[in-house]
Formats: C-alpha cells, structure tokens, sequence
C-alpha cells in the first residue's frame, strides 16, 4: 500500500462538476461531480455498467456531456473532440488498445500528432523522443517493431508512449491490468508511479480492489451512473469500498462444501492446435475431469484457454486424444463435431455469450433452441416448434429469475447479467454430463454473479463435471476444487485452492514453474 | 507474330489498361482508407457520358475531362455521405450507385441529343489528341529499342502518361507523407487516429474523393481519348475488373500498374484474336471477350496468391467506449 | 436500437419515406432535363394500373421480381449479396428452354413442372460456382457474382448465335418457339371477362409466385433450415460455437437463391416469349435487390415491392412512348434511388423518425426507477424499454 505526504494544498488537476449523460432512457452518469490533485494516482472503481468507462470518455471528447463541466488546471476546458482533450494535456490508456497493428512503434506514436506534412522528419524527432522517455520512464520499447509483433504488455507501454509524446499532464488508464501477467501488472505499477512522481496525474479505472487499494492515493466509487464517496485509500478498506461499490453487503465467498469427485469424465492427451497462420496455440495439452469437481483454468486471457474451449466445444480442429466418459470424440473442427458433443454430453458457456453464445437480434424463445435447435424436443423433421420453444424459454426464464421474463425480447435488449442466466440456462438445463463454461461473469452485475456462482456448485453437487475458465484469480480460488495454470499454450501446473495462493499463481500465470504437481 | 506486331499488341494493352489503372488506383485510396468501392463502375460511367457531352457541346476536350471528374465527384460524395456519414451499408451504396449511373446517363443523353443514349461523334479539338513524344522519330529506326519507345511509349494521349505517373505519386503520397500515414491508420484502425484527435469522417471523406477524381479521369479517358463518345454501358465492367486487379495487387500501387497491364493486354489480345485455333479447337470470340471476367473470378479465387485487405475495411466507424 | 420504432412503421412507414425520397428526386431530374415531372408521373400510374392492358404487364413484370426479389432476399438471410440474378435468372431461361425444346411434354400442366425444374437447376448452378468460391476460398461474391452475369451473357451470345439458333429462319440469334402444347394459359385463356387482351403476357407463373412466396415464408421462419440461415446470417462465430455449417449454409442459402431466380424464366421464356431470345432477363435480377431491400426481405414485403415495381416497370414502358425524349431508364433511376435510401441511406431516414418517436412516447412515461440492486437486476448499459 502506498501512502503520500499530505497534500491537502495541492492543486486541483480535474475537477468535474454536475457531469450527467443519458443514453436514450439510460441515464450512464448522473450529476457527476470529482477533484483530483495534481499528482496523485486516483482509483475509480465501480462493478460493470456504473457509468466508469462513460465518464472517462466524456473526459476525452468521445462523448458529450448533457450537462455539466470539466476544470482543467482550474481553467473551465470545453472537451467537444480527442483534439480538445489532447491539447489539454489528457492522455488515455484505452482497455481495448487502439494502436495500428501493422504499423511500427514509431509510426503510432506520431499518429496524429506529426510535425509538418512529411513524415521523415516526424519520424527522426520521435526516435529521440522515445529514447529519452524510455530510458526515464522504464518504458523500453522497440520504437521499429511492429506492433502486431509485441506481446500486450509492450503494446499498452506503445500506449504510454503515445500520451507522453503528447506532453500529456494527465493519464488516464482504463482496466489496464485485465491483459497483464501479475508480473506485468507490477511493472505498470512502477511505471505509473515513477510518473506520479514526475508531477503527472494519474486516474486509474479498474474493478479489482486489490490494484485500487496497492496503487491509488485516492478513490472514488461509482453505483449505477452516481458517484456515492470518494476517500483517501489510507482510510478505507477493501471490504468497506466493495459495500459502496453494490450498495449492500456482499459475500466475495462461495459457500461450497468440498468436492465428492467420482469417475473420469473427460480424458485429454497430448492436445495440440496450430491456429490459421501457422502458431501453435496449444502445445500438448493433458487434462482430467471427474464427476462432481469444478477444475479452474487460470490464466492471463490469450494464453490457450480460448482455443482448449472452442477445441472441448468441437469448432477448433486439433490434434491428440480426447476421451469423453471413455469414448474418444472427433477433433476435426467441422459443424458436425460441435453437434455431436452435445449429443455426448458436453455443454458450452462460451466465453464471449454476445459473440458466440446468443444471436443477439433473435428473441429470447429462438435463443433458448441455439445448437440443441435440431433436437427432437424442438420440432419435428425438418420443422421448427416454436411453440415448444416459446414454452421452454417461460420456464427457463422463471427457474433463472431471467429479468424481464417476456420470451419476445431480443436478446441484445437484456442486461449483460441476464443475458448469461439465458446461455446458462440453456446449457445446464440440457442435463450435461461435461459443462465448459468461459468467463462466466464477465460484464455481470454483482447480484447476477452470485446466482450464477450459485448454479455453477449446484451442477456440481449434482455429480457433473465442470471446467471452469476465468482471468479472474478471485474467481477461480473461490470455484474450483482444482486449478490448473496455462501460460503459452501449456499447463504450468495443477493445484489445489488449499494448498496454493495468489502469489504461486501468479508466478505459474507469468510461465515460471513452481514446485512440482500437487498430489491428489 | 513478329515484333511490330507484338509492339502493336503492347501499344494497345497500354491504351486500355489505362482506364483500369486509373480506377484501380482510385478503389486503392479509397480502400486503404476503409471504405469499399463497388461503385467505381458507375463512376466511371457518369464521368463518360458527362465529360463526352460536354466536349460535344465546347468543343474542348479539357472542359469535358473537368465536367466528368464534377459528376464523377457527386457521386463520390453520395457513397461517401452513405458509407461514412451516414455508416450505411458499403456495397448497396456501391450498387446504388452504378445504377443510378447506368439510368441517369442514358436519360439525360436521351432527352440532350435524342440519339438513344449516345453522345454525337467527337472530333478534333473535342477529343485528346495523341502525343508525340521528343525524338520519337529519331529513335525509331533503332533496332529494338526504337519502336519500344516511337511505337509503344509515344503517341499517346496525354491521361496515359498521367496515369503512369499516379502510381510514383500514390506511393509517395501513402507511404512519405502525413496524409498517406493517416489513411493507411484510418483503414487498418479508425479508433487508432479518432483518438489521436484525427477526424476519421475527414479522412475518409478525403479519400472517397481522391478516389472520384481518378474515377473521373478514367471515364474521360474512356470517352474522349480511347472513344470518340459516349455509348450506353461503355464501362462495361471495367470497374469491377478495376476492382479485382486492386486485390491481385495487393493493394500496393506498383503491383497495381502490374495487374491492370494484365488485364489490358488480356483484353487487346481478345480485340486482335477475334477467335482463336488452339491445338485444332476453334475458341470462339464470346469466350476471348468473356476471358477478363473469368481471369477475375481465377483472381478473386485466390488461385494466384491470397491477400490480406486493410483490416477496417467495408466497416463504418462507430465510436466504442 | 430497432426497439425504438414500432413494427407497422419500421415495415410500412420506413419504405414510404423512402419511395417518397426516390420519387422525388427522380421528379428532380425529369424537370432538370425539361420535362413536367407531374406530367410523367400521371402517364407512368395510368399506364401502369389504368387498364386491363396495364394491369397485365404490371402484373407479368411483378411476377418476374417477385422470384428475383425473393432470390435475393434468401440470400440476404444469410448474409450474403447475390447481385449475380442477372445470370442466373438467364441460365434459368436457358434451363427452361432446353427442357421445353427437347423433352417431348404433352400438357403445359407437366410442361411447367418439368421447365421449373430445368430453370431452378441451371439458375442454382450458375449461382454454385460463386457459393462454392465464397464458403471455401473466401472470395467476395458480390464480384464474382458480377463478373457471372457478364460472363453468362457471353455465354448466351454463343449458345444463340452459334449453338440453339434455327438455321436459315433469318439468323436472329434465338431458339425456336416451344410447341404449342406447352403453351402457359395466360389471363385472357382464365380471367377471359376482366377484359385482358389476347396477348396479354400475365400467365399461371403469378400463381407460382405466389406459391413461392409461401415456400420461402415456410423455409425461413418455420424450418430448421431457416433457424440456421438467420442464425449464420446475424452471426458467423455463434454458427461456428451452434454447429452451424458455414459452407453448409453458403451453399444451401446460394443454391435457393440461384434456383428462385432461375424460375423467372417460367414466366418470361415460357410464359411470354415461348423461346429463348438473347437476353430474357431484362434488368431483373437487378430489380430484384431494390426488392428485397425494400420488402424487408420478408416474402410479404417483397410481393407489395414487386408489385410496385412491375407498376413502375409498365409505367415506365409507357412514358417512352407518351413524352418525347424520355426514356424507360427514368426507372433505372427510381430503382437506383430506392436502393440507395433503403438500403445504404436507411440511418438518414431512420435517426429522425426513431427521435420523432422516441420524444412522442417519452411524455407519459415515468423517470426511471432507483430502486437498489437486487439478484436479477440489470445495471448494465443495454437497458430494456419498458
């Protein structure tokens, strides 16, 4: 935890007063008011969907505010364009990185931001730019690599790098650490922090209370579009910003009892994927999942975890042996392959439901029949019961507490939470020997997190086989009866939620090898 | 064949690849900016029947090429207005808009010189004239080299050096200056430079107009240069042909001038071989006429090398949190 | 969001406007080129659905888009854009012809089945090649299917001129006439007292238009098949994770398309011509995409879209005779502008309706409500309407 000499005079970088913006009839920030100083590392935190990342762009003239007012430096700033929030002296750290792929280091930084109509001179003056920065900031990058090249780590320093040739004052990150190893996250801290002693302010955007409480020197929490406290972090605690952030009390454990594992469902040897441009993905992969036993998958997110998924779920064509309740499956990757793990038992969560899991402008009822649409309970020879699917999607939406429960919504107009209890539902509901189940609360509210949490034990306590894949460390220690840790394409090691912690995973995460393989 | 005979084949693959390149290198701004252009087609087609009526009615041939670059530019800025103000689908706009072409230009030629969709005959000063370039003459007798450059590089009309010269200045313009840096960014990324501060809709629209203007030299190329007139459906195609050579090449300006001399000398060899013996086969004109369409399809099939378009492509920009 | 406009005006209110836009922007250019827009309009609805004679035609025209429209519709599903109607449907017409020419048929009854078989399968194969270089190979189909109709015009050119035409009958590069057996009754042969001429080309294919809207209703809504059409057409990564199959459904949704347009040729090659002439399709496979973009691609919507446009057709056929200097291509134009505002101009039109909607509901309705979270809540952004 950091703490910094009391700087009750210092001034004010941002202030932001009475910002509110509504999006249609969703109203994303209401009557929003902040003071950070100048600086300092302030934290936002809030659960999904309470209006963080809005603000932030309302900040970076991505959108524009209904009412209300930014202060830069003390001076009222109109913030209508990027430009305007540039000239500000505001920088941004998107989640979602925004570089050009298959541009250089070099040429993203000057992106926008050249000196006169050629680029040669650009170019030459960057090089120098960046070498100093490197050198002062730790942020030792390439400036001739091509972006697509790096890994995410170095990508989010290009980031970096991009504010800071912009002479920017203030930088704001938004969930920087969801693509980093523990490791990474660490350097970005140092990072950060050598900034904030350079004098630059620093607002941090996250959810994990962990980075908020290690980091910031400040931290405002946001509910539902309102800011409800902003606190010095030194005299908060973890438990008492989770309150703030839901409203209520909230456990952060599951209540489970410990796991009654029976047979061997699935049996996975030496699993092996080359994706499309010829990189091996998955390099060997062996794994075991037994009746009544939620095996975790942790991981920093590229690391395989997607590819074994879509490979268990029959889309991704591999090589090797996979075994399921003793009979070996196909691996070509066809359509056909995704239909008949259904038929063998296996039932996906997808970790992306918007993408993969929902066909987002059909209703509810069409959703409720997707991959299972050719089964007999759901029409006959070549025709579709509609009506068999409306009256299943009633139930399931009464049984998941699926709100609105109206079947005739398409499913793009349910909440992120409500959305995955419909996925869950279909899947679960399906009797499944096997269920995979991808980030499972990802875009979830608080509320829905627990329900699903709920249901994920519930299918196991009935003797089903569970594989679990999260980035979310928490989530994993608090779900599974066994953790696996995939860094680059292998297993790094196997672990029980007893005998291991976030440090020792975190290090396995980052591909270094701890002790041997726990024993069972 | 003898060699004045395969440097009158060369001449003639130049001629008419000319207009391919032009509208190549127009699809090759607009697409690397991330905007797709099924509509080149119809592009060209206004801006010949426009800059052939208009050469009809002054007499000049270089009031003609400007008219036809303005219709050319209209509708460039109806595709950009649906594709990237509006953020409506690509290729209806495209669509839409070489039917609007096909219909307005014999509408409008109809109801102007009520000669069934065609424009009256250009003559002299209305038509470009062929250049003849220094020491052409002198050169000639040269042995090899002589009628290479009297024959096949002289005595063209002025757009065919122009557009030779689009393709040094299209790669310099992409990959020296600012611009260039910028559209290559907005067609791979449109996030990377909106939140650079860049307009994206500025640079695209820029770009959909770079691309109208070399629509427009194409079709007066076509009308007053290649033809003397305006005939109905005149395009016959060339944009889409255009269209597939822009992927052959990769989308790079080189490979572009590469690709469309391809396919002109495909079609010069069609003009001069009107049916062909092939080992005691007679192949019919339809199928020597047919040959730049099927080489199309051969190209879009990727059985001469895959290519990786720019990744924004065809997508309109929407801002993401 | 398409929530915020109820149905009857996303499918009825929308595509006025947008024909309205058309209309009138072609009324621009016929009073540009000095002609009363008025004027035309007048002589274009008269001579469309101000007689029997009209009627005929409009009809026979709408039965030609109804196929193409709904060829292009089927495809459209599936996310995939056939501009290759052109070529199919004149394949069909050669399929069509082929099987009348040379299979003996006693009775147009087995005639019109045997030539719907002929025009579908060479109407779905044309449409194959380009499928198959899609779903495999990834090639843009709008192309391909481009360079298809230039392609099978060539191919027509040849097969007339040098393969199916009748020697020493004046050399016009078309085939015989059918046999009179396989004759198609036409209006006047039915309806004799609503007046139609003799010669009326309106004939039985309107019926199996109709017939084929009904299937494609069935086809998208009602079967598996079609479950799996939209789906792949809303999402290709959700078919891939629903075990849909990519090159299953690129094939099978093509092939429909294909054979759906082939069928215009019962229509137009046996219906009217009763041969094969050089270009049977005359533009409508083109017509067909306004169709369907303005029908929704809903087989209701493409049946009233067809109609309108068999109306404009006919219409305008009549103003090329009535006003001097005009020609039929004016329809070309509305076509063209039709397309563009439906389909490419659709958020010009749509924003300001949608904001008029939205500011006329938003009066009576409650602020919205605060109470705390709860197991069910949803304080994501994508909020339902109540």
């Amino acid at each position: 935890m950091t703490q910094r000499p009391s700087q009750g005079e210092a001034p004010l970088a941002i202030e932001l007063r009475g910002i509110s913006k509504a999006f249609g009839p969703v109203q994303a920030n209401k009557d929003i008011s902040i003071q950070v100083k100048r600086g300092t590392i302030h934290g936002i935190i809030g659960e999904n969907g309470a209006g963080k990342s809005t603000l932030m762009s309302i900040l970076y003239g991505f959108y524009k505010a209904d009412a209300g007012e930014i202060y830069i430096g003390g001076r009222p700033t109109p913030i209508p364009d990027s430009q305007a929030a540039i000239d500000a002296g505001i920088g941004m750290v998107f989640q979602h990185f925004k570089l050009v792929q298959p541009f250089t280091v070099l040429e993203n930084v000057i992106l926008g931001a050249e000196d006169g109509k050629l680029l040669k001179p650009s170019l030459a003056k960057a090089r120098k730019l960046l070498t100093d920065l490197a050198r002062e900031y730790e942020l030792d990058v390439d400036p001739d690599a091509v972006v697509e090249d790096l890994n995410v780590g170095l990508q989010q320093r290009v980031e970096i790098l991009k504010a800071l040739y912009r002479e920017a004052d203030i930088l704001i990150l938004d969930e920087p650490t969801g693509v980093l190893t523990p490791a990474e996250a660490d350097h970005l801290f140092r990072i950060l922090k050598g900034l904030r002693d350079q004098g630059k302010t620093i607002i941090l955007i996250t959810h994990k209370l962990r980075e908020i409480m290690e980091i910031t020197d400040t931290v405002s929490v946001m509910r539902r579009g309102e800011m409800t406290a902003t606190v010095k972090t030194a005299e908060t605690s973890p438990e008492q910003l989770a309150e703030l952030m839901v409203g209520r009390k909230v456990l952060l454990r599951v209540d489970k009892t410990p796991a009654q594992p029976k047979e061997t469902v699935l049996e996975v040897r030496g699993l092996r994927v080359i994706d499309d441009q010829g990189v091996e993905r998955l390099r060997g992969i062996d794994l075991d999942i037994r009746a009544g036993e939620v095996l975790g998958i942790a991981g920093v997110s590229g690391n395989g975890q997607s590819e074994l998924l879509e490979v268990l779920g029959g889309y991704r064509k591999a090589e090797g042996t996979i075994r399921m309740n003793g009979q070996e499956i196909a691996l070509t990757g066809s359509a056909s392959d995704a239909r008949m793990r259904r038929m063998q038992g296996i039932a996906h969560v997808p970790e992306d439901r918007q993408r993969e899991g929902l066909i987002m402008e059909f209703r509810a009822w069409e959703n409720v029949g997707f991959g299972y649409h050719r089964e007999e309970r759901f029409g006959s020879g070549l025709f579709m019961d509609n009506t068999a699917l409306r009256t299943d999607c009633e139930g399931k939406m009464a049984r998941f507490d699926v709100r609105p429960p109206d079947p005739n919504l398409a499913a793009k107009s349910f909440s992120g939470g409500n959305q995955q209890k419909i996925v869950l539902a279909r899947e679960i509901e399906r009797d499944p020997d096997l269920l995979l189940i991808g980030q499972p609360t990802r875009g979830v509210d608080i509320g829905a997190i627990e329900f699903i949490h709920k249901q994920v034990v519930a299918l196991r306590d009935k003797g089903k086989a569970i594989l679990l894949v999260s980035v979310e460390l928490d989530e994993i220690m608090a779900l599974s009866d066994r953790i696996a840790v995939m860094f680059d394409g292998r297993i790094m090691g196997e672990r029980l939620p007893s005998e291991t912690d976030a440090n020792e995973l975190g290090l396995l995460m980052a591909g270094m090898t701890g002790k041997p393989v726990a024993a069972e | 064949m003898d060699y004045a005979g395969l440097i009158q084949i060369l001449d003639s693959a130049l001629r008419l690849s000319t207009p391919l390149l032009f509208a190549c290198l127009a699809g090759l701004f607009s697409e690397r900016a991330g905007v797709f252009d099924i509509g080149l087609e119809g592009k060209i087609l206004a801006s010949a029947f426009l800059s052939a009526a208009m050469a009809a009615y002054t007499g000049n041939v270089w009031l003609g090429m400007f008219a036809g670059i303005l219709a050319s530019l209209m509708l460039a800025t109806i595709h950009g207005m649906a594709s990237i103000t509006f953020r409506g689908n690509q290729l209806i706009s495209g669509v839409a808009i070489n039917f609007l072409a096909s219909g307005l230009t014999v509408v409008i030629g109809e109801a102007w010189f009520g000669l069934g969709g065609r424009t009256p005959q250009l003559e002299g000063a209305a038509r470009f004239g062929e250049l003849t370039l220094p020491f052409a003459d002198a050169i000639r007798g040269i042995p090899f080299i002589g009628p290479i450059y009297a024959d096949l590089l002289s005595g063209h009309s002025i757009l065919v050096y122009v557009a030779l010269l689009c393709v040094p200045l299209t790669w310099w313009i992409l990959s020296r200056t600012r611009f260039g840096l910028r559209l290559r960014a907005v067609g791979e990324n449109p996030a990377a430079v909106d939140t650079a501060g860049v307009s994206v809709v500025g640079l695209r629209f820029a770009a959909v107009m770079i691309c109208g203007l070399l629509c427009g030299l194409a079709g007066a190329y076509l009308a007053t240069a290649l033809s003397a007139g305006f005939v109905k459906e005149m395009s016959a195609g060339r944009g889409f042909i255009a269209l597939a050579a822009l992927i052959f090449a990769k989308w790079r300006p080189w490979h572009a001038l590469g690709a469309t001399f391809l396919f002109g000398l495909l079609e010069a060899l069609g003009n001069r071989f009107q049916s062909l013996e092939l080992l005691g086969i007679t192949i019919p004109t339809q199928f020597m006429q047919a040959l730049p369409y099927i080489l199309t399809v051969v190209i879009l099939a990727g059985f001469v090398g895959r290519a990786i378009p720019p990744r924004a492509g065809g997508e309109p920009y929407v801002k993401e949190r | 969001m398409t929530d915020a406009l109820p149905k009857w005006a996303d499918i009825l209110l929308i595509p006025l406007i947008n024909l309205i836009l058309a209309l009138v922007v072609s009324g621009l250019v016929v009073a540009l080129i000095g002609k009363d827009p008025f004027e035309a309009l007048s002589i274009l609805v008269t001579g469309a659905v101000g007689s029997a004679y009209g009627w005929g035609y409009t009809l026979f025209y709408a039965t030609n888009f109804i196929f193409t429209g709904l060829g292009v519709a089927v495809a459209f599903h599936a996310r995939l854009f056939n501009i290759g109607g052109e070529g199919q449907a004149a394949l069909g017409g050669l399929g069509c012809a082929l099987v009348l020419l040379y299979l003996p048929l006693p009775h147009w009854s087995l005639a019109i089945i045997a030539a719907s078989l002929g025009a579908a399968l060479f109407g779905a194969a044309w449409a194959a090649i380009p499928a198959y270089l899609q779903a495999k190979r990834g090639s843009h189909i709008v192309i391909t299917t481009i360079m298809f109709n230039f392609i099978a015009s060539a191919l027509m050119v040849y097969l007339l001129s040098r393969v199916l035409i009748v020697p020493g009958a004046g050399g016009s590069p078309e085939t015989a006439r059918f046999v009179e057996s396989v004759h198609l009754p036409n209006a006047y042969d039915v309806l004799p007292w609503m007046g139609f001429s003799r010669s009326t080309p309106l004939n039985v294919s309107f019926l199996l238009a109709i017939a084929a809207c009904v299937f494609v209703w069935v086809l998208i809504w009602r079967t598996r098949l079609g479950y799996e059409i939209r789906a792949f057409g809303q999402s290709e990564p959700a078919a891939l994770y629903g075990g849909i199959s990519s090159v299953r459904i690129i094939m099978i949704a093509m092939l429909i398309s294909g054979a759906l347009i082939g069928l215009m040729a019962i229509n137009s090659v046996m219906g009217e011509a009763e041969r094969l002439v050089i270009d049977p399709v005359q533009g409508a496979g083109f017509v067909g995409i306004a169709v369907a973009l303005m029908g929704r691609s809903h087989p209701v919507g493409v049946f009233l879209a067809a109609l309108l446009f068999g109306a404009l057709y006919q219409g305008g056929g009549e103003l090329t005779f009535e006003m001097n200097g005009m020609t039929r291509e004016i329809i070309l134009v509305i076509q063209a502008l039709v397309i563009l505002f439906t389909g490419a101009l659709d958020n010009m039109v749509r924003a300001p309706v949608e904001r008029a909607f939205l500011s006329a509901r938003k009066r009576p309705r409650a602020p919205l409500p605060t109470n705390p979270v709860e197991p069910g809540g949803h304080s994501d952004e994508k909020k339902v309407e109540p």
